[in-house]
Parts: C-alpha cells; sequence; structure tokens
C-alpha cells in the first residue's frame, strides 16, 4: 500500500534532510503494510516474490510467534535494489514511522554507494520474481518433492562459493592457442649426458632414458587430467561446471548461487551498514526532525534499537559508536605516527588538532570499507576499554559460554577472525578426479578453528548428492588432519598425515 | 486474503510433524510434553530443523560480546542434552511447534501400530456429520466433479451427434456439469470413561508417580482422539480408597499398607451408579507397585474383577511400577488368574524407558 498523505509528507521532508547531509540513495518506494505482511516479506529475505520453500515457512512461524508473544518486532526492512523498496509497519507511532524512514534513507546511500555492493544485482526485485517462475515450471514439471529435495541440497553447499570473484580473476584465461597446446604436449626427449660413443651405453643407458620418458609422459597425463588446475574456491561454479546435473538441477544450483552472492555484501557489511544508518538516523532526527513531544518516544526506541544483550554484539551499537569514535578522531587528528607514539595520557585525552576530517573521512570509510577492514583499521584499544568487549568461549565442564579474555589483541583477532569470509571457513575443491576414481576431493583451510563434524558430515551427504561420486573433505579434528569422507552409503572418518 | 507465505509455512508443519513422529519415542519417555499441554494443543520443542552446512563448531569458535562481567562469568548456555542436533551458539534456540492433542494421539497411534478401538457401538446417542456422497447438477464450481461432467459432455454429444472420433474434443455446457453434494448423516456417537487408580502407598515414589503421569498422559491422548465423548475419574489408594480429582491424584502421599480391593469395590460402586455398561466404553487402569497386604486381599481382588467388573468394562489394565520396597507379587498373582483373559492386560514398567512398550501393550488390543 502506498503511503497516506501524511506519510508522505514526512518522508519528502525527511528526504531533503538526508540531502542535505550528502546522502545519495537510489529511489525509495515506501510501503505501508501490517505487521504479519512485515513478517511474510522478512521471511523471504525481503522479496514478495520469492520461490516457495519450507525455510521460509519456518522462518515466518518465529517471526509470528516472536511477535505475538512481543518479544521482538521488526521496524525496519529495506531492500538493495533500484529503486530501493522499504517496508513500514503500519501500527507504528508517527515518530517510529519517522525515525525508520532517515534509517532507510542511511542504508539505501550505503547499497548506493559502498564498493563491496557494487557487483549486486539492482534489479533483484524482477530477478528473484523470474527464479521463482523457474522453480515453480520446475516444480509442476518434476515434482514438488524432487525439487524440494534439490533445493535443500544446495542451500546446504550455498557458503561454499567465493565472496571475492566478482572483483578478481582468479583463473588465467583458457590459452586459445591449440598450437601451444600440442607444443606443451609433445613429449620430451629426455636430456642426454655428453659421452664419448663408446661410454654412452653406459653414462645413458637406455633403462634410464626410458624411464625418464616414462616419468615425463606421466606427469604430463597428471597435469592435463588435473581438475581443477588450481584449487577452486567457489565450489558452486565448479559444480555447476563440472558436476553430472540435469538442466534443470544445474539451472536451480545456479539461483541459489547467486542469490547467496546478492545477500553476501550484507553480510560483509552488517556492522557497517547497520552502524551508517543508525548515525544518521540519530543525526537527522536530533538535528532536524524532532518536535519537542515526541523526544520521549524517540529517545526510548533508539536506546531500544542500541540496547546490547550481555554477551551479545550488537552491530546498530558497534557499528555507530566506530563511526561516531571514528569521526572525533578525524576531527581532532588522533591519528597517524604523532599520535599513535604518544604515551601521555593526559596529552592524548585533550589532544585535538581542530583538523575538522570528520564527516570526510565517515563518507570515505563508507565508501570503501566493509566490516572486516573497519574493525582492522578502526578499532582501538581505548574503544575496546570504552565499549567493554571481550572475547567468550565454551567450557565443557560447566556447558557454558564463558567471558575469557578482556585482552585487546584477543578481542581484535577473534573478531576479525569471526568476519573473515562472513565467518565461514575455506573450503576449496582440489581434485575432481581424486584416486583417478572421478572423486571429489575437497581442503578446509584451517585456521584454527575446527568445523562442526556432524554438520560437516550431513553436508557431504548433501554434496554427493550432486557429486554423484564419492566426496572426500580434508579437515582438521583436535589438530589430527583428518579425511572425511561419504561414498554414498556410509562416512568414514580416516587419519592422513 | 490468502497469504503466499501460508504455502510454505503448511509445508514447514508437515516437516515438523515427520520430526515429532521420528522421536515420538523420545518424547513418550520424557514427561516434558505433560506441562505444555494447553486445551486442544501442545507445544512441542523440536530441535530447530536446520539446513546443514560446512561451518564452524561455536564451542570451539567462541566469539566477542559487550557488556560488563569478570573472566569465567557465564553468559550462554551450551547446548546440554540436544547435543549435536540443536543450535548452541548463544542466542539460537530450540522451536516450539503447536501440535493438536489429536494430531499427537494420531502420531501415536501410527507409531505405536494401535489399532483403532472397535467400541460397543451404542447407536442411542448420535450426531450430525455432512458426508460427500451424492452428486447434483448444481453447486460452487469448486465442488465441480470434472470426471462425471466429462462423461455427461460426452453422453450428450455422440447423442447429439456432435463427437468427432478423429477430433475428440468435449466441450461441456452448462447442463453438463456435475457437482458433488453432500448428505446429512447421523452417526453413532460414542461415550467412554476412565478410571485411573493408583496406589499411593509408602512404596510408591515419586519416579514411580512420575511414570504414572506420563503413561496416563498418552493413555488419555489416545482414548480422547478415539472417542467424541470421554470422562475421567481418578481414585487414589492405600489401605482405604477415595475419589480425588486430577490435581491430587498425581501429588497425594501416603503412607500405610496397601489393600488393592478397595479401590476396585469404590470403582464399581462409581460405574454401578453413574455409568450404565450398556452406554459406555468403560476403561480401567490401575497402577501399583504390586506390593499388596496378604493373598487374602489379593484373592478379593480376583473376584471383584471377575465377577463385577470385568463383564461391565472393554479393558482392565494394570500397570506394575518397579518400587525398590515392594515385593511385585501382585501382578504374579493376576497372571495366574487371568491369563487367558482379553480384557486384562498386565504390564510391568521397570523405567521410564518401557513406557513406550507399556502402553503398546495396553492399547495394542484395539478394544
Amino acid at each position: 500500500m502506498n503511503l497516506p498523505s501524511n506519510l508522505a509528507k514526512i518522508k519528502d521532508e525527511i528526504r531533503k534532510h538526508a540531502e542535505s547531509y550528502q546522502l545519495d540513495f537510489f529511489e525509495t518506494i515506501f510501503e505501508i503494510i501490517e505487521f504479519d505482511e512485515l513478517n511474510e516479506v522478512a521471511s523471504f529475505g525481503g522479496f514478495p516474490t520469492r520461490f516457495p520453500h519450507w525455510r521460509f515457512g519456518m522462518e515466518y512461524e518465529e517471526l509470528s510467534r516472536a511477535y505475538s508473544y512481543g518479544l521482538q518486532k521488526i521496524y525496519e526492512l529495506v531492500i538493495n535494489n533500484d529503486p530501493c523498496y522499504a517496508y513500514l509497519m503500519k501500527c507504528n507511532n508517527l515518530v517510529d514511522q519517522k525515525l525508520v524512514m532517515a534509517h532507510v534513507y542511511a542504508h539505501c546511500d550505503f547499497f548506493k554507494n559502498n564498493l563491496w555492493f557494487a557487483h549486486t544485482n539492482r534489479k533483484m526485485m524482477d530477478e528473484m520474481a523470474n527464479h521463482a517462475t523457474v522453480i515453480r515450471r520446475y516444480i509442476e514439471k518434476h515434482g514438488e518433492e524432487t525439487i524440494e529435495d534439490f533445493i535443500d541440497t544446495c542451500l546446504s553447499l550455498e557458503n561454499l562459493i567465493d565472496l571475492h570473484s566478482p572483483y578478481i580473476q582468479r583463473k588465467p584465461e583458457k590459452k586459445t592457442s591449440t598450437l601451444a597446446a600440442e607444443k606443451d604436449s609433445e613429449i620430451k626427449t629426455p636430456i642426454k649426458l655428453k659421452s664419448k660413443f663408446y661410454m654412452d651405453s653406459f653414462i645413458n643407458p637406455q633403462e634410464f632414458l626410458d624411464e625418464q620418458k616414462r616419468i615425463s609422459e606421466q606427469r604430463r597425463k597428471e597435469k592435463q587430467r588435473k581438475l581443477p588446475e588450481i584449487p577452486e574456491r567457489d565450489a558452486l561454479q565448479f559444480l555447476i561446471e563440472n558436476a553430472p546435473l540435469e538442466k534443470w538441477q544445474a539451472e536451480i544450483l545456479s539461483i541459489i548461487r547467486e542469490e547467496a552472492f546478492y545477500f553476501a555484501p550484507q553480510g560483509q557489511t552488517k556492522i557497517m551498514n547497520e552502524g551508517w544508518a543508525t548515525y544518521w538516523h540519530s543525526k537527522i532526527m536530533t538535528e532536524k526532525c524532532l518536535t519537542d513531544s515526541e523526544v520521549i518516544d524517540y529517545a526510548d526506541h533508539h536506546s531500544g534499537t542500541l540496547m546490547t544483550a550481555t554477551g551479545r554484539l550488537n552491530p546498530y551499537k558497534l557499528g555507530v559508536e566506530l563511526f561516531r569514535d571514528l569521526e572525533e578522531r578525524w576531527n581532532k587528528g588522533r591519528f597517524g605516527k604523532e599520535y599513535d607514539d604518544c604515551d601521555d595520557w593526559q596529552v592524548r585525552k585533550n589532544w585535538d588538532k581542530q583538523l575538522g576530517l570528520g564527516q570526510q573521512k565517515v563518507f570515505e570509510v563508507r565508501k570503501l570499507y566493509n566490516d572486516l577492514m573497519f574493525i582492522d583499521e578502526f578499532l582501538t584499544p581505548d574503544f575496546c576499554r570504552d565499549h567493554m568487549l571481550f572475547v567468550y568461549s565454551y567450557n565443557d565442564r560447566t556447558d557454558l559460554y564463558e567471558i575469557s579474555d578482556r585482552d585487546f589483541k584477543t578481542v581484535k583477532e577473534k573478531l576479525l577472525f569471526s568476519l573473515t569470509n562472513f565467518g565461514q571457513p575455506f573450503i576449496e575443491v582440489e581434485d575432481a578426479n581424486y584416486l583417478n576414481r572421478g572423486e571429489l576431493y575437497l581442503v578446509h583451510k584451517h585456521e584454527g578453528v575446527d568445523l562442526k563434524i556432524d554438520e560437516a558430515k550431513d553436508a557431504l551427504t548433501n554434496l554427493f548428492k550432486v557429486w554423484t561420486r564419492p566426496v572426500h573433505l580434508e579437515t582438521i579434528i583436535d589438530e589430527i588432519k583428518t579425511l572425511l569422507t561419504y561414498d554414498g552409503s556410509e562416512h568414514s572418518e580416516i587419519e592422513i598425515d | 486474503m490468502v497469504k503466499k507465505i501460508e504455502k510454505d509455512q503448511a509445508r514447514f508443519r508437515q516437516i515438523v510433524r515427520g520430526k515429532v513422529k521420528k522421536n515420538l519415542k523420545k518424547y513418550i519417555t520424557r514427561g516434558e510434553l505433560i506441562g505444555k499441554k494447553g486445551k486442544d494443543f501442545v507445544s512441542i520443542p523440536i530441535p530447530q530443523i536446520h539446513i546443514p552446512h560446512f561451518r564452524f563448531d561455536p564451542r570451539k569458535a567462541g566469539g566477542v560480546g559487550q557488556g560488563n562481567g569478570e573472566i569465567g562469568t557465564p553468559i550462554g548456555r551450551g547446548d546440554g542434552e540436544y547435543s549435536g542436533e540443536a543450535g548452541d551458539a548463544p542466542g539460537e534456540h530450540l522451536l516450539e511447534v503447536d501440535i493438536s492433542l489429536e494430531e499427537l494421539a494420531q502420531m501415536l497411534g501410527e507409531e505405536l501400530e494401535l489399532p483403532n478401538i472397535q467400541n460397543k457401538g451404542k447407536k442411542n446417542i448420535t450426531a450430525q456429520k455432512d458426508k460427500y456422497t451424492g452428486i447434483s447438477q448444481s453447486g460452487p464450481e469448486s465442488l465441480r466433479h470434472f470426471k462425471r461432467t466429462y462423461k455427461q459432455a460426452l453422453k450428450r454429444q455422440i447423442i447429439t451427434k456432435t463427437y468427432n472420433p478423429k477430433n475428440p474434443i468435449i466441450i461441456p455446457v452448462r447442463e453438463d456439469r456435475r457437482y458433488r453434494s453432500w448428505k446429512v448423516t447421523l452417526e453413532p456417537e460414542s461415550n467412554a470413561m476412565i478410571i485411573y487408580m493408583m496406589d499411593v502407598s509408602g512404596s510408591m515414589g515419586d519416579e514411580q508417580k512420575e511414570i504414572v503421569r506420563i503413561e496416563s498422559f498418552w493413555v488419555d491422548t489416545w482414548l480422547r482422539y478415539q472417542y467424541k465423548n470421554i470422562e475421567t475419574r481418578y481414585i487414589i489408594h492405600d489401605a482405604v480408597a477415595r475419589e480425588v480429582d486430577q490435581e491430587t491424584f498425581y501429588h497425594t502421599r501416603e503412607s500405610g499398607g496397601t489393600i488393592i480391593s478397595s479401590a476396585y469395590k469404590l470403582a464399581n460402586k462409581i460405574i454401578d451408579e453413574n455409568y450404565n455398561p450398556s452406554d459406555w466404553n468403560i476403561y480401567l487402569f490401575h497402577f501399583s507397585d504390586g506390593d499388596n497386604w496378604g493373598e487374602i486381599d489379593t484373592d478379593e481382588c480376583v473376584s471383584i474383577l471377575e465377577n463385577h467388573l470385568l463383564p461391565k468394562v472393554n479393558l482392565f489394565c494394570y500397570g506394575q511400577v518397579e518400587s525398590p520396597y515392594g515385593s511385585g507379587q501382585f501382578i504374579r498373582d493376576l497372571d495366574d488368574y487371568f491369563q487367558d483373559e482379553d480384557k486384562v492386560v498386565l504390564s510391568e514398567i521397570a523405567d521410564k524407558e518401557e513406557i513406550y512398550e507399556s502402553i503398546k501393550d495396553f492399547l495394542g488390543k484395539g478394544r
């Protein structure tokens, strides 16, 4: 439903304010809907036109329940698309609607300008509808269960993508010259050592030459056979290209892959994106929009957004505080060698070079950074201490997660780890013809944290469904290099060196 | 307006039902469901149905949080007994799903392969029910009977010689359409009454009572599914018997001896006064640790059962829970007398794990 006239007026007003702060966004379409419709749209990941799947139904069930118990309420929902779509909840009061609009405009600005979103499809609304049409057509053709089962399988593997593949080229272009290929495949005659003719059969014995020839022949074959040539991180793409898939299967897998790539930047910039939106709604509301009678409601709602349950990390809070910290530091010139080297607490505290670079800096950061870089560069020991960040870990004895460290370095490392590859393990396709039997060999690049093994086994089962030959995953369990294998009937776990 | 999500939700629920059914044995042996029972629904916590991914073990990974607390301060629970199944990062939770009691009973029936009860088929009480049996020439389009309509059109076209076997296109007209229609039928309605009896003598501990509680919950659920109209009465006894309400039934603890015949006498009295056996399907469930006071009373029990109770009831079930104090003689005595009696079911329940089998014993006869 379109906005009623009073909200449309407010929208125009907030839009002007946002523009006056140099925010730059796509055209934004607001729709106002009832809570259950909002829950529905949210369950579909923001796309009312999404393909049918029980996972969305599960999401909806949870959201509805949480809403009816009064535990949780979605205020805002905004879709990265051109034009941007944003949903407002009908029963919210006016000040909430204002806040949400201001928040939404900042999100749109982020979508439009942040580099990590540069390769997302801006017509995703239409694309999702197309995906749904394709999937429905296949459901009609192959039956609901078949398709659902395959979608489950694909979703299970959806994180096996290469986040950076839209930006860089990992593989060399395929050689087009057949001549070069031929030359490559020529069997090189083994090099003979210099010798007098009567010594030749001793210095270069025929058996040795034959042996050399055989080895080089074998190497050449191996090289030809090796697939992928270099380990492939975009396992989904690899499967689409190389697994024995029916056309409909390949198409569904492509759809899942495409949607995973579309959503990936949102995972990569959660802290920044929410921080940015919160930074701006706070600024627009307090500097421009609030009327006297709305202040209390606004403060209540705003603090609710920033509330952190003990032991959690609220991306809204962490993000906005980091942006504000950043602004202050660049306004006062608290950066660079001189500041970093200064260890006089008093001087640091009163450090103010009145550079006024804060605004410029925050805009620059919102353009170029993602969460990983953001934390890496701007999380300071002062910030970590002031905001009481800590690391928690699991305690076997008590079956509880406990606070384990407050040291800056540990906190930062942990935080960076949880953001690397948006918190997913790196898994690469190493060999598609393992043991020369067409078996698939994956390698988990272990960086200190084990996989959840029971779940990994289930995922392997799903991988087998796609590959249809035995599948292997090399990983490390409790510091022992282990090969997990699923051969279609049973799982095995073998130590390897 | 029908929402698009509802189809996904329905499918999800269907999957959940599948899961519940698969884990039914676990739910049966644990008492936790009883506390979650509402009027028509029971809330069942199931591990969130998730799609497996290659992901880090949250226990090994840990994470970063914000807030007060010393080192060592707990901030969240691990996954405890659901280990390896449920999500276990702080904040992940078990999903609670509402299942109607009727569905639960259905699942129980399917899982335990319980036969439907052949009740005594009383015809004196009837209920109205719509049955789609007829065909009519008018009705809502949603009830259109395609096959009949097609047949009708085919007939007409053949009669009017507009049917061309080489190009057999059938076009129904208004008069050809046929619709399903319903008739109101009167169905006999069946009544049942259950008397639960429990030994509350000193030797029956909390654990024994918990078993009784769980077992009667499932028996109740099943019988309520089988009968439209059901009444339950509760009797507790030690050396004397008295009728109590449900609350008291499960929470009373008496001391003293055990005279089982007192309970049977009272049950007989209740039946005679209120429930004519020709109108009611009567079920008796008795739970005890089997430590009756003396052979004389056991003889009396047998005689009451044989002469008074058994002719009136569909089923007499005796569940003997194991207690550290009891001799457990009673079940052997009953077995001696009633080996060939179809209406008597005896079951020993050593611990919670055996509730499952015991329910099967009790209800597996289809009486």
